[in-house]
């Protein structure tokens, strides 16, 4: 079919595919849009590198891979470690890393392998400014090993080592706020994104790949399995999760805010909208559901601030 | 070839290593500092600084990330180098294991030291033989020229059979011990040490590929027999290697196990790294007092010269193991792993364990004399009085 003009010029995804059928996530999966989204914005000549998480698998096993670019699989808490090895190795060769037509080194590792058992080596490569991507895609539990919390699951969720029950064992403490920790290393471009706005996202990928030094990305990703959400419905929560400001999107660069979606001047949707989908807070008592409202208002108050002043 | 002069520098341990590297032509350096390492990265820093080593240095938060950058490094097709001690080695131990499987020639020099608690910054190698099955090629030095040596030939040896090498010197007795040390003129270090030709390359975007993904009952097996191979045909590549580098520098190591006065002995000292430096003096003389004595220096622990050590034990009546670690609930490691060899071969001289010098514990002449008196008497009984013995154990 052919795509009117004024359509076309509105498309900003890049139309070729490096992400191929037969990989194995779940249906409904967020990680695997993520993947599919970055090779498009990086295409072949990609060095990927996943630690221990969901995305090991959905590549494949040995000796098949679903991307369409090179890929190390490397232990949980390295991701940061390795990428900035690989840097190095290149920079070392005479190969041209990042810009337009360099060599992208993208680290791509979930909540888990990157808040928690992670956090160092992510540190350490912020803090030394290697020129390479950090996407660190948020399914908010660790889902490879049966949905345990990690410290980017929200308050109330159930999680398999928070299951509920009779004696209320939820999770207790809200989200951890790992992109803070990023901007606290004064890194030159850090954002959130979300696979319910790819244009925004890819638009960030492409950015990432412009700056000098270390770039980071932390990606909304559902996972319908770990959320107890159905598998039509990921794209719709993650909208929500922006909508009601639960993830908002926004992006830090050179010391400035500037939030993206959803608009600064509208007020969030409630948060009961993004919790009815999901079968993980179905727990929530109306004082938990309260709590999590306020804390979601106040952190919105808080990046609104910093985008008037810092903007 | 352009004629060998070598270049003589008094140097420390840490030096030598440094030195090597740079001979090396080592492409990306991730390190984090450990006593008594640190003086060895300190020195290439100082080359990076000075402008005489083009290396990319990664100072990393931790020697878990050393480890691991040096593997990112040397899959994207750098030749690598970190270099660690006791605590940190520990710490990187979940990658060593990485290094090895996907099939990563990075070398690294371990200081031996004590591991904690309690603290210690002292000698023993009880750190380096913990990592016995990680998969790396373990060289044991016994002064400074063979620091240099050893990471020189770890290169070109770990390059040919795509796996890693650890090259490990003592704590203290060589690492900041200064001694003369011959080094090879770069042109020289050139020839014998080409660019390396990695086995494959993350920069290369010809086809895509993955490293490390899942294996399946299927084909992990395969993959492990693999490592198993290539550990067996890197006894071959070290010898020639070491033959190689004899007849290019003058100083042969085409022996895993350097021996001396094996042939008429009646037992010999075994161990590994600086302790046998003392041994070799010791038996010079003992030699002149009468005494029956030789020695052999383990060089290679991994790959393990099974066939050198059958040899050995074929024309002696004992063999004295000299262990400056220990294994928990069983005894020396090197005593433990040359009994396991010797089982299924006629020859079995008696073989007696001598923990010695842990932690930095001094181990001299007079003590290898003292072990000799008590071995003299294991050989005239035709039995061991104990299998295992700490030697200078206070009372
Ligand atoms: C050192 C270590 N500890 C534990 C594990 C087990 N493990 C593998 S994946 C995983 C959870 C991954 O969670 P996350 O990073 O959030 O990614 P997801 O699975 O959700 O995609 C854990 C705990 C491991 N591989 N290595
Ligand atoms: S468990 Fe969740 S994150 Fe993992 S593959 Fe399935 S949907 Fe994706």
């Amino acid at each position: 079919m052919e795509i009117p003009e004024n359509v076309r010029k509105r498309l900003s995804i890049p139309a070729e595919e490096h992400f191929f059928a037969g990989h194995t996530a779940c249906q409904g999966c967020g990680a695997s849009l993520g993947i599919r989204y970055v090779l498009k914005a990086y295409g072949r000549k990609t060095i990927f590198v996943i630690p221990a998480c969901c995305s090991t698998i959905i590549a494949g096993p040995w000796p098949y891979t679903a991307l369409d670019a090179n890929l190390f699989h490397t232990a949980f808490e390295t991701t940061g470690a390795v990428i900035s090895g690989i840097e190095a190795a290149l920079k070392a060769r005479g190969i041209k890393v990042k810009g337009d037509d360099g060599v992208m080194v993208v680290g791509w590792a979930g909540d888990g392998g990157t808040a928690d058992i992670g956090l160092q080596a992510l540190s350490g490569f912020l803090e030394r400014g290697h020129d390479a991507v950090y996407i660190m895609y948020d399914n908010e539990a660790y889902m490879n090993t049966g949905i345990q919390r990690s410290s980017s699951t929200p308050y109330g969720a159930w999680t398999t080592n928070t299951p509920g029950g009779k004696r209320h064992f939820l999770e207790k403490r809200h989200k951890k706020k790992v992109i803070d920790i990023v901007i606290a290393h004064e890194v030159p471009y850090a954002a959130t994104a979300s696979v319910a706005f790819p244009e925004d996202f890819i638009r960030k990928l492409k950015k990432a790949r412009k700056v000098e030094g270390p770039a980071f990305i932390q990606l909304f990703a559902p996972c319908p399995t770990g959320w107890r959400s159905p598998t039509d419905k990921s794209i719709e929560i993650a909208r929500l999760a922006v909508q009601t400001a639960y993830f908002p999107l926004f992006e830090y660069e050179n010391g400035k805010y500037k939030i993206n979606m959803p608009s600064p001047k509208k007020e969030p949707k409630p948060i009961e909208e993004f919790l009815k989908l999901q079968g993980r807070f179905k727990y929530m008592t109306k004082e938990d559901i309260e709590n999590l409202q306020s804390w979601v208002l106040r952190e919105w108050e808080k990046l609104k601030k910093l985008a008037e002043v810092f903007g | 070839m352009a004629e060998y002069k070598p270049i003589r520098k008094v140097v420390s341990g840490n030096y030598a290593a440094a030195y090597a590297v740079k001979h090396a032509r080592v492409q990306v350096v991730a390190a984090y500092p450990i006593t008594p390492q640190t003086s060895i990265i300190e020195k290439i820093a100082e080359f990076i600084a000075n402008g005489e080593a083009d290396i990319q240095y990664v100072p990393v938060e931790s020697e878990h990330s050393a480890m691991a950058a040096s593997i990112g490094a040397s899959a994207a097709g750098a030749r690598a180098f970190t270099a660690t001690s006791a605590q940190g080695l520990a710490l990187m131990h979940e990658m060593l294991h990485w290094a090895s499987g996907a099939r990563l020639p990075v070398v690294m020099v371990d200081v031996n030291r004590a591991m904690a608690p309690p603290w210690s910054v002292w000698d023993d190698q009880t750190d380096s033989l913990s990592q016995r099955d990680t998969g790396w090629m373990q060289f044991y030095a016994e002064n400074n020229q063979e620091v240099y040596d050893g990471v020189l030939m770890a290169f070109k040896i770990a390059e040919t059979v795509n796996l890693p090498a650890m090259v490990i010197e003592s704590a203290f007795i060589l690492s900041h011990t200064y001694d003369v040390v011959e080094m090879i003129p770069q042109e020289l270090v050139d020839e014998f040490l080409p660019p390396r030709k990695p086995l494959y390359d993350l920069a290369d975007f010809s086809q895509p590929f993955s490293v490390g993904a899942l294996g399946g009952p299927n084909d992990y097996y395969e993959f492990r027999y693999k490592i198993a191979k290539a550990m067996e045909d890197a006894v071959k590549v070290i010898k020639d290697v070491g033959k190689e580098f004899g007849e290019r520098f003058g100083r042969d190591y085409s022996e895993m196990i350097e021996k001396g006065y094996v042939d008429d002995a009646d037992f010999v000292f075994m161990g590994m790294g600086s302790l046998m430096g003392t041994v070799k003096e010791a038996v010079e003389l003992l030699r002149k007092e009468g005494y029956k004595v030789g020695y052999a220096k383990v060089r290679w622990f991994r790959p393990f010269p099974k066939e050198e050590l059958r040899e050995i034990a074929e024309s002696v009546k004992g063999i004295a193991v000299l262990d400056r670690n220990y294994s928990f609930g069983q005894e020396g490691i090197l005593f433990n792993e040359s009994k396991g060899v010797l089982y299924n071969t006629d020859a079995r001289p008696i073989i007696k364990n001598y923990i010695v010098g842990l932690g930095g514990r001094d181990f001299t002449v007079p003590d290898v004399k003292a072990i000799a008196e008590n071995m003299k008497k294991v050989i005239e009984a035709g039995k061991l009085d104990r299998e295992v013995e700490w030697y200078h154990l206070k009372r």
